[in-house]
This record gives structure tokens, C-alpha cells and sequence, in this order.
């Protein structure tokens, strides 16, 4: 299978099944689109040359090359779960209009992890990661730092236990940034791999959206003080923000974010329903795709003028990314990433919590899991998602959301087409910026 | 070749260790709600 397409001026080639990209003239772009080449008006001879350097890449297996065969063990009894998203707060010191989480109820009650139950979670982890080294925890919410005592406890036991089993935990954090103060932030950037920072761009965006509990604006409660946890960070970070329909200008809120001096920065589509306010629709996505460009012409600036803007969906790396069958599996939800909520419910991820009829299980109760539905999402992806079987960019997004497919579809096999349309676009225009960025800046 | 610039050889790996699940969750990282998997990086090519 192979994908054409213009990008600003260029006319890009890329061989899906290798993962080859290529830079090609009009005149190719529009003999590989036509079904009778010899038709379009150029030269035979011309022609005979497109067909002959297609025919030349094809050999050198880099066009419409053959999907490699896979083999995928299906096995539960050997799958690991080696990472997970501890819910220690299932409240929130914000009220944001789009929360997914239910302004941190998750269609619950308001309630707060213990340390007992933090405890037996990495219990669960540890018992059930087999043979895998590399572990991951991310403190999540509702708004972790409500709960920092039990994050401490938390690292402090994890770290005892994977000494004690040969592990790595790598701590990570999701947090509004409300809560952190210079003890907070010493702590994320002495123990946490990566801290991801809830903040959505411009003020009057994010303070629209992102209200405190009594109707506050909450921007000037964060700016400054993620600013400075960041000045004094050498891991990881990102600054989250989420774009709904009432900011489709979101490339504003990336440039305003790296103007406040942040260079790691993800600004993400909204999950809402249709009918929702706010929620994005596909009437809206002539006009995203439009931004989308737009963000890329700003990145492709700052590149070229050896600026460090980067912004998480478009960084890719075409030649050194993960392997074909990571490629096929996904995000790993459900088999190898799971949830767990308050009350210690295991869930196949942080968007499934709530939805008791995905519970796998209870870190309260053992470290037993529904394998049953473990293998289920084992067996959901690129290779059995028939939507996904003729995908151009089935590679770089690995089938997709699982929760967004079962909110919006019914059912975590077929995905949710929206997204799927989004993913596509910033696909291209992540191989549009490596075209004519290459060998300049990063 | 005149009309096509190759700009990336083939980037998709299926080699003898590949598959080995050490690399980072994707939804970890950054996003939370949508999957970008081709963002992460191998383990194994980081040794």
C-alpha cells in the first residue's frame, strides 16, 4: 500500500508497509494517482522514466511493498501488565467543561486512594509484569497532587519492591499544576521520569475551560509556578493542553505556550459526545485540518530558525521509532496498561474508569485479572481492526483509542472515525515538516 | 533518479528481538487520550 498527498508545496510518497518516504515531482505524484498514466498529457518518454524509478523503488523495497508477516502470541498466561495509571484522587481542585473524567468523579463518588490500596497496586503490577524490567506508574486524577502523601508513600514503597523483584518503575505525573508549591515541584523533578502539566494555551482559552471549584479563572494559579518547576527539570515534561470547538485556532495556544517559555508542548482533540457543548464534529474538520497546517508552518519556522518548538504529535522519528509489532499492538490497554481507581477496581485504562462493565478486577482482592478480557484487548488491533487494514497511517497510530472506540462505537473493534481522520492528518503533516526540515534544526 | 527523492530509507523494523514490550507505554507520555504509538522510542535501540 502506498500514500500520496500535497503538503504546502511539496508532493509526498510514503510506502506504508516500510515505512519509506519520498519526495516526488507533479508529474509522479499524478501517475501514481491515475489509473491510466499514459493519459495525463506528458511524453511517453516521460512516463516510461516515473514508471521506471516507481518500478526501481519497488525492487529496492520501498514502494507498494508487501505487509511482513507477523506472528502475534495470543497467550495471556505469558502477557505481562507492565504499566499502570494509579487513580489516587478521583477529585478535582478544577471544574473543566470538557472533563472526560467527570470533573474527577468519573460517574462516581468523589473519593481518595488510600495508601493501603496504592500499596497492593504495586503489588499488582509487580506480580503480574513477568518477565519485563522496564515499569511505569503515572499518577493520575482527578488531580493527584490532592493525594501527595499517598504519591510519596507510593514511590517510596514501589521503589522498595522493584529493588526487591529486579524491577524499574518509572514514575510519572499528571497533575492541573494548582497544587504545586516548591515542595511539590521539588518532588516531581527529583522522582517522577516525566511530568505532564495541564495548561491549554492562551489565557482567556484556558481559563474559559478550566475554572477552580468555585468558578475562579485558574490560569495565574499555575502559570508561574509550572514555570519554574520546569526551570529547574532534567527529565521529561510535557505541557497538556486539550483544543475543543470553541478554540479551532488552537495553534495560538501552542504559540502561546512556547512564548511563556515551555518547548514540550501537546495540545489534544476533545473527547466529548456529539451533542455535547463543545464537542468537535466532522463538520469541524475542514478547519482543523486547516490548523493543523498551520501549526506546521509555524513549527517548519521555528525549526528552520533553529527554534526548539516541539509539539508531541508531529515529532516523530521516521527511521528509529518502535518496532513493527509494537506498531501493530497499540497503546497496549487492557493487556499490558491498566487502570486502577480509588477503591482499588482495575479498569484496561484511565478512560475506561467508571464503566463497571470493563472491570477487570480489584488490587483490594489479589492480583488476580479478568484474563478473559485481557485477551480481548490482546487480540483488538492494527491486524484484526478492519478499519484499519487498508490505513495509510495504521503504523504511526496503531489502531487507535480503544475507550474512544467503545464510547463512540460500541465496541473497541471498530474505532472511532473522527479521531481516525485527525490521527491521518497529523501523520502528514508530521512527514511534511520531516520533508522540509531534513537536515536542518533537529 | 530524476523525479523521486528518496527523504527516508525504510523505517519499519521487524528484526529477530523486536516485540520485546520494553519500550514506554505510549498513553503515558503525553496525551491521555489520544493513542500515538510511532512517537516512542525502542529500548533496545537506546543500549
Amino acid at each position: 500500500m502506498i500514500h500520496s498527498f500535497k503538503f504546502l508545496d511539496n508532493y509526498i510518497l510514503t510506502d506504508v508497509e516500510s515505512g519509506s518516504i519520498h519526495l516526488v515531482d507533479a508529474a509522479t505524484f499524478q501517475v501514481i494517482n491515475s489509473p491510466l498514466p499514459y493519459s495525463l498529457g506528458y511524453d511517453k518518454a516521460i512516463v516510461d522514466e516515473i514508471l521506471s524509478e516507481l518500478s526501481q523503488l519497488k525492487e529496492a523495497g520501498q514502494y507498494e511493498s508487501e505487509p511482513v508477516a507477523v506472528s502475534l502470541d495470543y497467550d495471556v498466561e505469558k502477557q505481562p501488565i507492565k504499566s499502570l495509571c494509579l487513580h489516587v484522587a478521583h477529585d478535582c481542585n478544577l471544574r473543566c467543561k470538557y472533563c472526560f473524567a467527570d470533573t474527577g468523579e468519573f460517574e462516581g463518588a468523589r473519593m481518595l486512594m488510600s495508601e493501603g490500596t496504592a500499596k497492593q497496586a504495586i503489588d499488582f503490577l509487580i506480580a503480574n509484569s513477568k518477565n519485563r524490567k522496564n515499569l511505569e506508574l503515572d499518577f493520575f486524577g482527578g488531580e493527584p497532587l490532592m493525594k501527595f502523601d499517598v504519591v510519596k508513600k507510593t514511590v517510596e514503597y514501589g521503589r522498595e519492591q522493584a529493588k526487591a523483584h529486579d524491577k524499574l518503575i518509572n514514575f510519572t505525573i499528571t497533575t492541573n499544576g494548582i497544587n504545586l508549591n516548591t515542595e511539590t515541584a521539588d518532588y516531581i523533578n527529583d522522582n517522577m521520569f516525566n511530568v505532564v502539566i495541564s495548561l491549554d494555551g492562551r489565557r482567556e482559552v484556558h481559563d474559559f475551560m478550566r475554572p477552580t471549584a468555585n468558578n475562579k479563572p485558574s490560569y495565574d494559579l499555575i502559570i508561574e509556578k509550572a514555570k519554574r518547576l520546569i526551570s529547574t527539570r532534567k527529565g521529561e515534561y510535557y505541557i497538556r493542553g486539550t483544543f475543543t470547538a470553541k478554540n479551532l485556532d488552537f495553534a495560538s495556544d501552542v504559540l502561546a505556550l512556547y512564548n511563556a517559555g515551555f518547548k514540550h508542548i501537546s495540545i489534544e482533540p476533545v473527547v466529548l459526545g456529539e451533542n455535547e457543548p463543545f464537542a468537535l464534529t466532522n463538520e469541524h474538520l475542514p478547519r482543523i485540518y486547516d490548523e493543523y497546517e498551520r501549526l506546521s508552518n509555524m513549527i517548519i519556522a521555528n525549526k528552520l530558525s533553529g527554534g526548539d518548538l516541539n509539539f508531541f504529535h508531529f515529532s516523530v522519528d521516521f527511521s528509529h521509532g518502535p518496532c513493527l509489532k509494537r506498531r501493530i499492538k497499540g497503546c497496549g490497554a487492557g493487556f499490558e496498561y491498566v487502570a486502577v481507581a480509588p477503591n482499588g477496581d482495575v479498569y484496561p485504562c484511565h478512560q475506561f474508569v467508571g464503566n463497571e462493565d470493563f472491570i477487570m478486577g480489584n488490587v483490594g482482592q489479589g492480583t488476580k485479572v479478568n484474563k478473559e478480557m485481557q485477551k480481548e484487548f490482546m487480540k483488538c488491533n492494527v491486524l484484526t481492526k478492519q478499519k484499519c487494514l487498508d490505513c495509510f497511517a495504521k503504523y504511526f497510530c496503531s489502531g487507535g483509542c480503544a475507550a474512544n472506540a467503545q464510547k463512540y462505537n460500541g465496541s473497541i473493534y471498530i474505532p472511532h472515525e473522527m479521531t481516525c481522520e485527525l490521527l491521518k492528518k497529523r501523520t502528514e503533516c508530521a512527514m511534511g515538516i520531516f520533508a522540509k526540515t531534513l537536515n536542518k534544526g533537529e | 533518479m530524476k523525479h523521486i527523492k528518496t527523504i527516508q530509507k525504510p523505517g519499519i523494523k521487524n528484526t529477530k528481538n523486536s516485540g520485546c514490550g520494553e519500550c514506554q507505554s505510549s498513553c503515558q507520555s503525553a496525551c491521555k487520550t489520544s493513542c500515538t504509538v510511532a512517537n516512542q522510542t525502542c529500548k533496545q535501540e537506546e543500549k
